[in-house]
């Protein structure tokens, strides 16, 4: 069994054509999923790709959340469908209250672009199982807002869980709170990351291709659950 | 009032403000010539924007027809120069298309938007080649790091390139950012865009088929921008001038980027006839341009246009430079399925006229005829000028004041102190402030960006294949000789992209200079176009297209004349990229070319000295071909593991940053015969170092002597030099034997500090 791999499509998204080729090169069929259309095609998983849905106006995620789509995503990972956010993913993951907290504003107010240092918190994840606990990862972060907040009981909470899959190592590149680079929810199926594992997962292209275990995770998981 | 054509033929004499609008007596005189009447006020619009010196090139045409009749003999060229950008044949299949502009006056008075909208321009221009847009690249050029005004300025373009480039999804894959005083009270933004698709997929600015119709689709029209080309980019800045602000564009990238995607969708289902962007001088520019490429007639309703604000006269629409917007021509059949694929995009789209076979342009407005014009008299026919010229009065005494007499370093001490100084010089020093804020992965198809020697992105997932690019340009040298200064900026180019591993194929170029009207300036320009001319046919790339910018001056004095030149390559399978980092022990250095004593214009001199003056370095082109040709075969046949050009700061700098980009330390030793001092830091060109395994290093030394290219065995690659040195184990140095010793770390504190510490 091949898994299928939605990527959504919003205006205004810009790393879907990645995440699509990230899906395919760990071997998955990545499947386009249109914003305006409620019907998920009957993907196994889903990416929220990165970029500016809807211009990020008003806030960034805040309109991409009431698109159909996310309507049934919404539902169907409540019901358990693994959902990978990345940067602007994460924002809607974030603005849908599917994870807890928000993304702001970089401290430095600059967009940034830099190879990333993180080191993998959690691994019972469906997008972070072939990770070691612990493991230093160098991708790539891209973002103007993504400064990880939340309020402290939420933070500890998160914490307490073993929610934070992801930190920042080295300067924070944000201002995330606690260095948090990416989390996830209490059942594990939706992950919501800032730095961009898409753009890890060939040497030609990338820093690295240590974005790649997020993709196969993912995999591995539906194929032995099948 | 609405002026109609009725108007003006019963009211001939009516005083008309051609003046403020920018047209000379003569110019207006020309327009009542070719109308047989006065223009209607409408018509007076359209020509004085069309006719400004931005979108005429009056002054720049009877030297820009060099780069035709000089072009070198090539079946690569599938579009040439005229059309919105140049296409060139890459191979299996592949079109590139790629072109450079300027929106320098803009980005002085409104740093961010100005910087933005001068993205948003060039995306179109490749987009209405029927490319889907690829990657970016912005030369930018300040003013003194120190300056006040640099802060001002600087800040606000950088975050203006990346807000609106990064928002469209588009690497930024490279570019320039030089310091120097001409560029204080008038910064240069240069703005690059590369794109690519099938040969079948090229689209063409005209208005074929009578009776196909003219849609406007995109952004509503808006109050912004109104005269912004002829206003802001056809007069110099002065003093006490009232403020421009409102003349400057405002850009929408999100918009830009529906635009991108339903442009793409369209052309790909077959539904366009013709496609132009709007740019400068908008509507007007859009429509008698696809008039007067196509059956020669159009009739357009200036009514139906989609409006943001209700109160824009119909003077005011047709020269809004609103931006994100798009005009086609599509066929009555096809204008259903057209305005689907927009309404799936979002984007508001509106039949605005009608392909007719009248050989005029016909405005109405409310039913009232406000143009009747033949197209061609507007977009083409404008008036050319052979401006005088006539070589400088300073010039012979510049080039007499040599650097010779320029205090050198001699002493190993003191050549540690100029290295240290040179690689924190602000033109010298890493530009990463400015790079990390614009996104170089996007796309996922971005294989070298700043700072290697160029961007490289994968054309084709399947096959590898992709293309390099490059800009460059030192004024100095174009002020110490511009003849000479624009063949070095091409050679400078033509080096980088052939370091990367890629076959140069391409040229475009953005021309800045000062006043054309002022003879020195044009002097500089018609020496600058030569230069440029000569050396393509020389290289045997041709020119496919380009941008002029005069009046880049601040009071009288002009900014250096800076004639940035891109060179597009080709590279049939991008794995074979050559990097500039080394990569471990053992490698050896090699330096090609010869060195010579040449200081004129160098970064050491105008960083150390404050001096300009003397000759440029010697630029020699078929030697350039030569050193293409061995960079090129060193990538092919795997020989070279790394190349990196030798440009600004000279050899010093090079292997700098070779020592930076790898973090890897290495033992270096000076060729016999030649001064410590000069090996360093002359500026000579036609020279790289590149980096070779041992195994290869006797087929790669044996392929230059064949070929008759000088190389120099300079160095080794060497991780463990530390300790000898008497640096902990594990620490990196870079060596220079019987001379000096440096931490790469300390390198490295001495190049990053410059720009965040003075932007701070």
């Amino acid at each position: 069994m091949i898994p299928r791999v939605g990527v959504v499509t919003f205006p205004g998204s810009l790393d879907d054509r990645d995440a699509a080729r990230a899906v395919r090169i760990a071997g998955g069929e990545a499947v386009a999923l249109w914003h305006g259309d409620d019907d998920l095609k009957k993907v196994d998983a889903v990416v929220l790709p990165g970029g500016f849905s809807y211009g990020d106006y008003l806030r960034c995620g805040a309109i991409a959340r009431f698109a159909p789509v996310m309507h049934s995503i919404v539902d169907a990972a409540k019901g358990g469908l693994p959902v990978l956010g990345i940067c602007n993913g994460f924002q809607i993951l974030c603005e849908s209250h599917l994870l807890p907290g928000a993304l702001t504003r970089n401290d430095s107010l600059h967009f940034i672009c830099r190879d990333q240092q993180l080191r993998i918190e959690d691994t019972t994840s469906m997008w972070t199982a072939d990770f070691e606990t612990g493991q230093e990862i160098l991708i790539p972060l891209k973002n103007g807002e993504g400064g990880y907040v939340a309020d402290e009981a939420t933070l500890d909470m998160l914490e307490g869980e073993g929610r934070v899959i992801a930190r920042y190592l080295g300067l924070n590149p944000n201002g995330s709170r606690r260095d948090i680079a990416g989390i996830r929810n209490e059942r594990g199926n939706v992950v919501g990351l800032m730095p961009h594992p898409e753009h890890a997962v060939e040497d030609l292209t990338g820093p690295t291709t240590d974005g790649l275990p997020f993709f196969t995770s993912v995999l591995n998981s539906l194929v032995g659950a099948s | 009032m609405i002026d109609t054509v009725t108007h003006a033929v019963e009211d001939p004499d009516r005083s008309q403000p051609f003046a403020e609008l920018g047209l000379k007596p003569d110019e207006y005189q020309e327009i009542r010539d070719i109308l047989g009447r006065r223009p209607t006020s409408s018509e007076l619009a359209m020509y004085s924007v069309m006719w400004s010196e931005h979108c005429s090139y009056k002054s720049s045409k009877v030297h820009l027809r060099q780069f035709g009749e000089k072009a070198p003999k090539t079946d690569i060229l599938m579009v040439g120069i005229g059309e919105n950008a140049g296409v060139v044949d890459i191979g299996d299949g592949w079109a590139v298309t790629f072109k450079v502009e300027s929106h320098n006056h803009p980005s002085y008075v409104e740093p961010y938007q100005g910087a933005a909208t001068g993205v948003g321009g060039i995306v179109r221009d490749i987009l209405s080649m029927g490319a889907r847009p690829l990657a970016v690249m912005d030369p930018l050029r300040f003013g003194p790091l120190d300056a006040p005004d640099t802060r001002r300025v600087m800040p606000g373009i950088v975050a203006g390139v990346g807000g609106y480039g990064n928002c469209l999804g588009l690497p930024n894959i490279g570019g320039e950012v030089v310091f120097d005083p001409s560029y204080l009270g008038n910064p240069l933004v240069n703005a690059l865009c590369i794109g690519a698709m099938r040969h079948e997929d090229i689209h063409l600015a005209s208005a074929k088929g009578v009776g196909n119709l003219v849609v406007l689709y995109g952004a509503r029209t808006g109050g912004d921008g109104i005269g912004g080309v002829s206003v802001l980019a056809s007069e110099t800045f002065s003093e006490g001038g009232p403020t421009k602000r409102p003349s400057v564009q405002v850009g929408d990238p999100f918009m830009e980027k529906l635009l991108i995607e339903a442009t793409l969708e369209v052309l790909h289902a077959g539904l366009v006839e013709g496609i132009q962007d709007l740019g400068g001088a908008g509507i007007s520019c859009a429509t008698s341009e696809l008039a007067s490429n196509g059956e020669g007639g159009m009739h357009v309703w200036l009514d139906r246009v989609l409006l943001r604000d209700p109160t824009l006269s119909p003077e005011e629409i047709l020269m809004s430079e609103s931006q994100e917007r798009m005009c086609a021509i599509v066929t009555p059949a096809n204008l259903d399925a057209f305005l689907k694929l927009c309404a799936k995009w979002e984007v508001e789209a509106v039949v605005i006229g009608e392909v007719t076979d009248s050989g005029r342009l016909t405005v109405e407005w409310h039913g009232e005829q406000i143009v009747d014009v033949p197209p061609r008299s507007v977009a083409h026919d404008g008036p050319v000028y052979e401006r005088p010229f006539h070589r400088p009065v300073w010039q012979d005494a510049l080039q007499a004041d040599g650097p010779d007499n320029l205090a050198r370093p001699s002493t190993p001490d003191e050549l540690r102190a100029t290295l240290l100084t040179m690689v924190a010089a602000p033109n010298l020093a890493s530009k990463s402030w400015v790079t990390s804020q614009y996104d170089r992965y996007v796309l996922g198809n971005t294989v070298l960006a700043q700072p290697e020697d160029a961007g490289m992105i994968r054309i084709d997932e399947e096959t590898g294949r992709g293309v390099a690019l490059s800009t460059d340009c030192n004024g100095r040298f174009a002020k110490l000789d511009p003849y000479n200064g624009a063949k070095l900026a091409l050679a400078e180019s033509y080096r980088n992209v052939a370091a990367s591993g890629a076959v140069p194929l391409a040229v475009t170029n953005c021309l800045n200079f000062g006043s054309p009207e002022d003879p020195e300036v044009m002097w500089q320009f018609a020496q600058a176009t030569t230069g440029l001319a000569d050396g393509c046919l020389e290289l045997g790339i041709p020119v496919t297209g380009g941008n002029v910018s005069f009046y880049n001056q601040t009071g009288g004095t002009p900014i250096l004349p800076t004639p940035v030149v891109g060179v597009l390559g080709v590279i049939d399978d991008v794995e074979r990229r050559t990097p500039i980092a080394w990569r471990e022990d053992g490698e050896l250095v090699y330096l090609l070319g010869d060195t010579r004593d040449e200081f004129g214009g160098s970064e050491w001199a105008h960083h150390v000295h404050g001096h300009l003056g003397g000759m440029p370095p010697a630029v020699d082109l078929a030697r350039e071909r030569l050193l293409g040709e061995i960079l090129v075969a060193g990538s092919r046949d795997g020989m070279l593991s790394a190349a990196h050009d030798v440009s600004d700061g000279g050899v010093a700098q090079t292997l700098v940053e070779m020592a930076l980009h790898s973090g890897i330390g290495a033992r270096c030793w000076l060729p016999d015969g030649i001064d410590p001092f000069t090996l360093l830091f002359s500026e000579s060109t036609g020279r790289a170092v590149v980096v070779v395994a041992r195994t290869e290093e006797l087929r790669f030394t044996e392929m230059c002597a064949a070929r008759g290219l000088p190389a120099y065995r300079i160095g080794v690659v060497d991780s463990g030099l530390g300790p000898d040195a008497g640096y902990p184990e594990g620490t990196q140095v870079l060596q220079l034997s019987e001379l000096f010793t440096v931490t790469v770390d300390d390198l490295r504190t001495a190049h990053e500090g410059t720009l965040p510490d003075a932007l701070r």
